[in-house]
């Protein structure tokens, strides 16, 4: 039996997905496949008192921060990873206008895993004798009813929608994704809703013939987005490198809020579809930034 | 650029000391930066047979086929070992099969705690840094890790002002009492020279100086009466054989200028 597709624009996905006040969890796979893309439509859509959950999100939190979508990051850095520190965060948790919850990369794939396994908490034990307990109240030490020994007890997160960038998607939200997976998975099944930005879609048939690179179940996606470069300047594996000369430059394009606003009128506002953004890269720069080298792997045999 | 071993940036240095910390064999857990180099480095000269563990999912054991700037560049993902989840390497963390790890930070206190958090100024939030990252949990659960920074004074402090990530405490027994499995810091690598940990106070002790530093200016730039080893040695230069190495795992000097 054939299901409905469920393949929408960015634009609808975001307006039916997002609403004011929303917690997402994007950017999983900490510096690969960041949804840059479904990141610069929450901006158009001016997307208010939102709360985002991550890893490490390279710039994309950033930019939510400068544009004013944000209200709470539950994260565990959020910077520019090839220049350090970024700026508009800074301004805003320097300012008190953006609340924190600090995190480690241990903590937050635990938070997740909790979520996608429906506990209230996962234990750990990282982060003791630190001080992200002052400063993260989903942290608690407790002790183990088994060795009595101290735990960090990790509060579960299950964000409203966990937006993933994906190489290949069918309609239906059958997705596959290659690469490192961060705390892709987990948020999956952490979150109520999915949606997938996908560089191409494809038919069932390329999905099914090779299910353990499937993501995430796609009877629990919600929207299917085709978004081409929709993870630029991020490197995507299998499409296109990382752009480090994007990173090297948002540094400066975002020291002042008045760059900033330049910035975001130039590579945010100016696009109303994939096409325009593809437009502003330039040909050059895509060409520069495609695969020189492909790297097949061997089909695996799912017969029986 | 000439190879010749009077002829090195301070990085280079630091990135040679790094490596040098990473014996044949371990499981090395790779941060980001000069950790990054430090890693390829060893890899390449002395221990072919590490191990490398990134915190993005990743598990390489020879290097990327060509120069990369951050752990996600695809070719670090080209012929991996192992792609796999956060979770997954992070277990590797907590169940101690890592060796040792590397951090950087923007201030380290006289026990080895680190801040990339919060800095404070009389009482008052001056600068949010981005972060702990994985750097919490590398300090806490890899049998040892090694701090990597600049040598400034407001860096190297008597007190951070936070710690994101554990060294030991206020001295001895803190980190059992803390309920941290194993682990600390082993070693501080600065841009002026090495120190590393006095096994019963736990307290920092200047080791090495770099070539060209005076123990004098160590001192001056450290913000606590920083204790001396009575073997002190100058830090071996980089061998040419290193800098060649090095400057083709980062051929554009954008980590080691």
């Amino acid at each position: 039996m054939a299901s409905a597709s469920k393949l929408i624009t960015l634009s609808e996905a975001i307006k039916r997905y997002v609403p004011d006040g929303a917690e997402i969890v994007m950017g999983t796979s900490l510096e690969t496949l960041i949804p840059f893309a479904a990141g610069h439509e929450i901006i158009r859509q001016r997307k208010r008192n939102l709360t985002m959950v991550g890893t490490i999100s390279d710039i994309l939190f950033d930019q939510l921060v400068g544009a004013g979508c944000v209200e709470k990051i539950r994260a565990a850095w959020v910077g520019n990873v090839i220049t350090g520190s970024s700026y508009n965060f800074r301004r805003a948790v320097e300012s008190g206008d953006l609340k924190m919850e600090d995190h480690s990369n241990l903590t937050i794939a635990m938070a997740l895993k909790a979520g996608a396994m429906g506990v209230p908490f996962m234990p750990a034990l990282t982060g003791l004798g630190s001080d992200l307990f002052k400063t993260n109240t989903s942290l608690k030490i407790i002790m183990c009813p088994f060795t009595r020994k101290t735990l960090t007890a990790v509060s579960a997160i299950n964000p409203d929608v966990a937006i993933i960038h994906v190489q290949r998607s069918d309609e239906h939200g059958n997705a596959h994704l290659w690469g490192n997976l961060g705390v892709i998975s987990d948020a999956c099944l952490a979150s109520r809703h999915i949606i997938i930005t996908a560089e191409e879609i494809v038919s069932p048939g390329v999905i099914e013939s090779d299910p353990n690179r499937v993501i995430t179940p796609g009877f629990r996606v919600n929207a299917v987005v085709h978004a081409p470069w929709g993870a630029h300047p991020s490197p995507v594996p299998g499409y296109y490198n990382r752009d480090h000369d994007a990173f090297i430059e948002y540094r400066n394009e975002s020291k002042t809020p008045e760059a900033f606003e330049k910035w975001l009128r130039f590579w945010v506002d100016n696009v109303k579809a994939s096409d325009d953004y593809i437009r502003l890269l330039g040909n050059e720069r895509v060409v520069k930034l495609k695969l020189k080298n492909h790297f097949l792997s061997e089909p695996a045999d799912y017969g029986y | 650029m000439a190879t010749d071993s009077n002829h090195y940036t301070l990085s280079e240095l630091m990135v040679t000391a790094a490596a040098r910390e990473i014996a044949d064999g371990e499981v090395v857990f790779v941060g980001m930066r000069l950790p990054l180099l430090g890693f390829l480095l060893a890899k390449r000269s002395h221990a072919p047979d590490a191990v490398g563990v990134y915190e993005l999912g990743i598990v390489r054991d020879s290097p990327a086929p060509e120069p990369i700037l951050t752990m996600g560049d695809l070719p670090n993902l080209f012929r991996a070992k192992w792609l796999s989840d956060t979770s997954d390497v992070m277990g590797l963390l907590q169940n101690g099969t890592i060796d040792v790890s590397f951090i950087g930070g923007a201030q380290v206190d006289r026990f080895g705690n680190l801040n990339t958090s919060y800095i404070i100024n009389s009482g008052k939030l001056a600068t949010r840094l981005p972060g702990s990252g994985g750097a919490c949990d590398l300090a806490s659960l890899a049998k040892r890790h090694i701090i990597i920074m600049a040598h400034e004074k407001h860096r190297l402090v008597p007190k951070v002002d936070y710690i994101t990530s554990p060294g030991y405490g206020d001295g001895p027994g803190w980190r059992d009492n803390a309920g941290l499995p194993r682990g600390g810091p082993s070693a501080v690598i600065t841009s002026y020279g090495i120190m590393k940990f006095d096994p019963y106070t736990k307290e920092m002790v200047l080791v090495s100086v770099h070539p060209g530093i005076t123990v004098e200016r160590v001192l001056e730039n450290t913000g606590w009466p920083l204790k001396i080893s009575d073997n002190i040695y100058n830090t071996q230069k980089p061998l040419d054989s290193e800098l060649k190495l090095l400057r083709e795992l980062d051929p554009g000097g954008y980590w080691t200028k």
